[in-house]
Formats: structure tokens, C-alpha cells, sequence
């Protein structure tokens, strides 16, 4: 664990991301608190990657729950291994009650996501990623309120499972809809917005090393102006590191008009929204950030 | 500072946060008391940052809790400003005094009045039946009143879609291998009982959007009957109503009391009655709302006529890009639905190129058909070709070719 929240935000840095201190503070108050750390923002502002990055540092296993519309128990936690217990079942065919009694036993079970980061191997806490949560239906934030709640879960075959070490939890959410505010009491909130200008600059020129620096102060300034522009989908920080690739790949020394409208696609992703910068728009926005 | 008067002065500060909407509880500020030992309390900035992790849920209250913190924290004493800037969910005040038996009498009373009421205005079984046909805009206001009761009384129901959870069903398609294998294990024999399961089901969810502008002015006190009608039957209902400003007004609409939730809703309204903007409402909905209430399949009902003072183009954009993002999307006119209706207002002729099921909203009777519809929007209806339900275009309806595409 880390000393406090500039030592916080050096590991992070160290590992290649670069956040601002409301960030590494609420990072830091969620490790010492043993709390989840709910972030939300717009896609690609790098939400995930926090978790990714924490793993690194904190050198242990990152553990991933996907979200998704009809995420259950049985893909989340556990399920029972039926054509294992099926073939159990036949090998003993006509046997008494007792000789099948077994196959609720630990070695028919499947770990989930969520079993797996509260197991009692793990030597230390491993980093448990739920991502999008938003894509998950009500019914399973109130099962999440019950495992943050004090880390345990039981199988009614089996028993309860307690974790050793209780895992360090990230949840994302792309805020499609409002998660419970029950559940983001038990968390540490964290609202994660668009970087600022030196700070995007940082990001690239730290995971994009090949984009000459000059074109990479380029992208972020083309980026960080089509963020006031009227868009249905403002373009995140992981559009701006896919576009300052594209462009090295093109061997782009400088942005131009034309190198802009051909590789736009990279940067907004709704054809109304590509229509409405791509020309005139896109080189009045140019002309201002060379101005400037 | 001596450790008491700091913690008082965070209970105050967690009680400032209350005031003005931010919901802090007790044990936050005790956590907060904790953290705050952890970090440099001389850095302001870095005392903010935790204050801020530690009693900020939403993100809407972010900008609230920076002026409380800076109120209070340069002067502990002086009242934060009352300003509310989020009012507490509305809801049905409790009946205020006892129960006794004058207020029993009282209320008995008052029931029969209203009986009285009913007799003396909506009539006979054929008054309500001549009102089902009778259009909105030539009632008199008494009728409308009639018409109004009987919406109340509509009970809507949102066509459904297959959702990816199992519930157990005896007819359903796949064997519930769980349950096998429990009663197996239970009889110690092979599978014999082989319970099933099928894809459960849900309503869709519904948003409406109604205008209220100055050329919708006579309907929109019906059109909020008509939607608090439906976020009452519905479970999944958003709701919006615009002029020259989009607002959200679903939190009133959900008391149960018809004329307080109106009430309330008409207290969000800025500008009843005013001009129109239809592309720039349906496209300040498309930018912030749309992500957040079209999920999940919606079917989006836009209730308009269509006449619209911004340019026909931005409207046909936004319509475009809303039908994109929809399950079906309905349009209901108040003035269409009879033979020489043509979409002449630029407005309606641009929308109407995305629009699946364009409906006519002049009576009571158009209204339960619309409810039809809503009850029977089946899968999938996109790519198929839109207008297979409740087909009720007039014929003559000239699409200007090319608006699509502005």
C-alpha cells in the first residue's frame, strides 16, 4: 500500500498513467479504507486502465467481471460443472443415495469471476475489476451490495466463502443509467473528466513514444477543441492515442486538412457527428489551434 | 484547532451539505474525520480532494460541493445559502391530522359529492360513448374534463421483449440443468425429472416527449393526463416536454395525486406556451439523454404537431438519429386523422421520413388505438420496414424526397 497520495499518484505515473490528485486521492482513501472504487465517466476517458495499472503496481492479479444485460450468478460467481456431475451420476448408475451425494462437491465447481477474487489461495488481495456495471441489470447491483458488504459468498451446497484477504475493487460505470446510490455509499466516488491539455499531452507522448512531438501537441489540441464542439459523442482520451497512432503509421509530420478528413473516423465514431466536422469545420479548427 | 471543535465544525459542514441537497450521512463525515489523519490538513487543496472522495455519490453534486466547501470552510458560521439546487423527490404529503371520526365523516362526505359529481358530468354510458369520437380541440371544457377522467382510468401496457435472465417455465425450451442435477443428487439416480426454463420477459421501456408549445397550448394540459396516466400503469416510463427548452419531468409525474403531479411538473416548465424548436429539444435529448433512457430496446413517443420554428433540417438530423437509437418510434399528431390532414408544416414533413408509426391523437378514441399499438410492437421491428402496426398514414401524404439526407 502506499504512503500517501503523492506516492499514490508516482506509482501510477511510474506505470505510465498519468491522473490528476483528485484521482490518486480517492485511490489512496479507497486502499486505506478497504473500500471499492467506483469510478464513472465518458468512454474512453481510461477508467479501465486504472484497475489494469494497479494490478501492475501493486504487482499482484487482476481478476476482470465483464458486464453485461442478464449477468447472473452463474456467470459471476459460480456455477456447477453439470457434464462433469451427469457423468458422475452414470458412472454409479443404481447407486444409493450416499454414493452420489458428492457431486455438489468443490471439485464440480466452477469459480466465476467473483469466487475467484475472494479465494482463500490468493497470499495477498488480488485487484477485482467489475467494468461497466451500467450494462448489468438492478438485479445484480443488489448482489453486489451483499459482497462489498463484507466480502463473502455463499453456496447452498457448500457453504459460505470468506476471503482472506478481501480484493481490491474497481467498478466502472459508463453511466447509461444511474447505479443505486446504496451501492456507491459502500464505494469511494470518482468522477473521471476529459484530461487537460498537459495532461493529455503527457498520456500520449507516454504511450504513443513513436509520434513525433510536435504532431502529438497537434492531436491534443485538435482534440481538446472538438470537446466544445457539439458532438453526439465527444471523442475520449483513448480516441486521441488510437488517432496519434494512426497518424505515426501514416507517417505524419504535421496535421493537415486533408490527412484530418481521411483518418476522422478514428477520432468520432457516429457518421452525423464525422459529417459535421469533416471539411470546412476541420480546417477552421486546425487554422485556430495553429494560431494559438 | 482542538479535536472536538473539529469534528463539530465537520458535522456542520456534513449538515451544510444536507441543506442544500447533497445526502451526506453520519457515518461519512465519521469516515471522513478518519481520512483526514491521513493526509496534510495544511494543504486546503489536498483536504478538499478527500472531503470530496469521501461525501460526493453523484456527479451532479460535484459542482454544488465545491461552493459549499468554500462557504463554509472560510466562514464555519455564517448560514450556507438556502438555495436549493436540488429539491427533495417530490412525493404525496401524509395526511397531516388524525383519523377520527369527523374527518371520517368528512371524508364520506366528500366521497358522495363526488359521486354527485361523476352523475352530473360525465354522464350516461352514451355521453362517454359519443366523447370517444369527439375531437380534443372542439370539446367544450367540460368534456374535456369528462375526457380527462376517462383517461385516468386507461390502464396502459408496454408491448415486451425476450430479456437474457432464465425463469423456470414448464413449456420452456431448455432443460434447468441446475434443478436436474439437485433432484438427481437428492434420489441418487439417474435424471428422471427434467424441470425447464425459458427467457423471461419484460416490458419495454417507454419515453415520451410532448410539446408544449405555443400551437400545442390547448392540448398540453391533456397530453400530462394522458402521460401521468401512463408512468402510473408503466413501470419503465421516462418523460419530457418541451418548447424551447427541453425538461425532464418523469420524478412529479410519478404522484399518484393527477393534479399535484401536474403541478409540479408545471413548476419545471420554463416556458409553456412559447415558440418551438423541435430539433434542438430532440437534439439536447439526443446529447443527454439519449445514452441514459434509451436502453434496453425503448420505444420513443413523441407527441407533436409538428409545427416548428428552427430549421427543418436539424429536426430531420436529430430525427435521424434518434430512430437509430430506438426500438420503434412513434409520433402522435393531434391533428391528423382525418382525410384532408397533409403534413404542410415543415416541421412534420421532415420528421416524418424516420418516424415507424405516425398516429393521430385528436380523440379518445385514437388514444386507445395508439395504447394498442404500444401493446403490440413485436420484435424487431427495424430492417422488416417500418409501419406495420397501426398503420393509419392518410393516404396522400406526400414525403419530400431527399429530407432524409439533410
Amino acid at each position: 500500500m502506499f504512503e500517501s497520495i503523492d506516492a499514490t499518484r508516482a506509482a501510477l505515473e511510474r506505470e505510465g498513467y498519468f491522473t490528476d490528485p483528485g484521482l490518486a486521492t480517492s485511490l489512496f482513501l479507497s486502499l486505506r479504507m478497504q473500500k471499492a472504487l467506483f469510478l464513472e465517466g465518458e468512454p474512453g476517458v481510461g477508467k479501465t486502465e486504472v484497475a489494469r495499472v494497479l494490478s501492475r503496481v501493486l504487482d499482484v492479479p487482476l481478476i476482470r467481471l465483464q458486464c453485461y444485460e442478464g449477468l447472473d450468478i452463474n456467470h459471476a460467481v459460480y456455477e456447477w460443472n453439470y457434464p462433469r456431475q451427469l457423468i458422475a451420476i452414470q458412472a454409479r448408475a443404481g447407486g444409493h443415495e450416499g454414493d452420489v451425494a458428492d457431486i455438489f462437491s468443490e471439485e464440480y465447481l466452477l469459480r466465476r469471476p467473483l469466487l475467484q477474487a475472494i479465494d482463500r489461495s490468493h497470499e495477498r488481495a488480488p485487484v477485482l475489476l467489475i467494468d461497466e456495471l451500467d450494462r448489468a441489470d438492478e438485479e445484480f447491483e443488489s448482489f453486489l451490495l451483499e459482497l462489498l458488504g463484507d466480502f463473502q459468498i455463499t453456496i447452498p451446497e457448500l457453504g459460505t466463502f470468506r476471503a482472506d484477504h478481501p480484493p481490491v475493487t474497481v467498478i466502472t460505470s459508463n453511466r447509461t443509467r444511474e447505479i443505486h446510490d446504496a451501492l456507491k455509499r459502500r464505494c469511494i466516488y470518482h468522477w473521471i473528466d476529459y484530461p487537460s491539455p498537459e495532461q493529455e499531452l503527457k498520456i500520449v507522448l507516454g504511450k504513443v513514444p513513436e509520434a513525433p512531438e510536435a504532431l502529438a501537441r497537434q492531436v491534443v489540441a485538435f482534440v481538446q477543441r472538438l470537446r466544445r464542439e457539439e458532438l453526439y459523442k465527444l471523442p475520449g482520451v483513448a480516441e486521441s492515442l488510437d488517432w496519434a497512432r494512426a497518424l505515426t503509421h501514416l507517417s505524419t509530420e504535421d496535421l493537415d486538412e486533408e490527412v484530418v478528413d481521411r483518418t476522422l473516423g478514428l477520432l468520432l465514431k457516429y457518421q452525423d457527428d464525422v459529417d459535421l466536422v469533416r471539411g470546412r469545420r476541420a480546417a477552421e479548427v486546425l487554422a485556430e489551434i495553429e494560431s494559438r | 484547532m482542538s479535536g472536538l471543535r473539529f469534528i463539530e465544525n465537520l458535522v456542520g459542514f456534513g449538515r451544510a451539505l444536507r441543506t442544500v441537497g447533497i445526502p451526506v450521512t453520519p457515518s461519512q463525515v465519521g469516515e471522513l474525520t478518519q481520512a483526514l489523519s491521513w493526509v496534510e490538513l495544511g494543504d486546503r487543496a489536498e483536504v478538499f480532494r478527500t472531503a470530496r472522495a469521501i461525501l460526493v455519490k453523484r456527479r451532479e453534486d460535484l459542482l454544488l460541493f465545491e461552493t459549499v466547501f468554500n462557504t463554509y470552510w472560510r466562514h464555519p458560521d455564517i448560514p450556507v445559502p438556502q438555495a436549493r439546487a436540488r429539491p427533495p423527490a417530490p412525493r404525496d404529503p401524509p395526511r397531516r391530522s388524525a383519523f377520527t371520526v369527523a374527518t371520517y365523516a368528512a371524508f364520506k362526505a366528500r366521497a358522495e359529492m363526488e359521486e354527485r359529481d361523476v352523475a352530473d358530468r360525465a354522464g350516461t354510458y352514451s355521453d362517454e360513448e359519443r366523447l370517444q369520437r369527439k375531437r380534443f380541440a372542439e370539446m367544450t371544457p367540460e368534456e374535456l374534463d369528462a375526457a380527462r377522467r376517462m383517461l385516468a382510468r386507461f390502464r396502459w401496457e408496454a408491448s415486451v421483449r425476450v430479456t437474457r435472465r432464465y425463469s423456470s417455465d414448464p413449456t420452456g425450451a431448455s432443460v434447468d440443468l441446475r434443478r436436474v442435477l439437485r433432484h438427481a443428487g437428492r434420489l441418487g439416480a439417474v435424471p428422471a425429472y427434467l424441470p425447464r426454463r425459458s427467457r423471461a420477459e419484460k416490458q419495454r421501456p417507454v419515453v415520451l416527449l410532448a410539446d408544449v408549445s405555443g400551437s400545442m397550448e390547448r392540448y398540453s394540459k391533456l397530453v400530462l393526463h394522458f402521460f401521468h396516466s401512463l408512468v402510473r400503469s408503466m413501470t419503465d416510463v421516462e418523460t419530457f416536454v418541451f418548447g424551447t427548452r427541453l425538461s425532464r419531468i418523469t420524478p412529479h409525474l410519478r404522484l399518484r395525486n393527477v393534479d399535484r403531479a401536474l403541478a409540479q411538473a408545471g413548476r419545471e416548465v420554463v416556458d409553456w406556451a412559447g415558440g418551438t424548436r423541435i430539433g434542438a429539444c430532440v437534439g439536447e435529448f439526443n446529447r443527454t439523454w439519449s445514452r441514459r433512457v434509451l436502453r434496453r430496446g425503448a420505444v420513443v413517443v413523441v407527441v407533436s404537431d409538428g409545427c416548428d420554428r428552427g430549421d427543418p433540417s436539424v429536426l430531420a438530423r436529430e430525427m435521424r438519429y434518434l430512430k437509430h437509437r430506438c426500438h420503434r418510434l412513434v409520433w402522435l399528431n393531434p391533428h391528423s386523422g382525418h382525410e384532408e390532414y397533409a403534413p404542410r408544416v415543415a416541421g412534420m414533413a421532415a420528421a416524418l421520413p424516420f418516424v415507424d408509426n405516425f398516429l393521430p391523437a385528436r380523440d379518445i378514441q385514437s388514444l386507445r388505438e395508439f395504447g394498442e399499438v404500444l401493446k403490440r410492437v413485436r420484435a424487431s421491428g427495424r430492417g422488416i420496414g417500418p409501419r406495420r402496426l397501426g398503420e393509419t398514414r392518410p393516404p396522400g401524404i406526400r414525403v419530400p424526397v431527399g429530407s432524409g439526407n439533410a
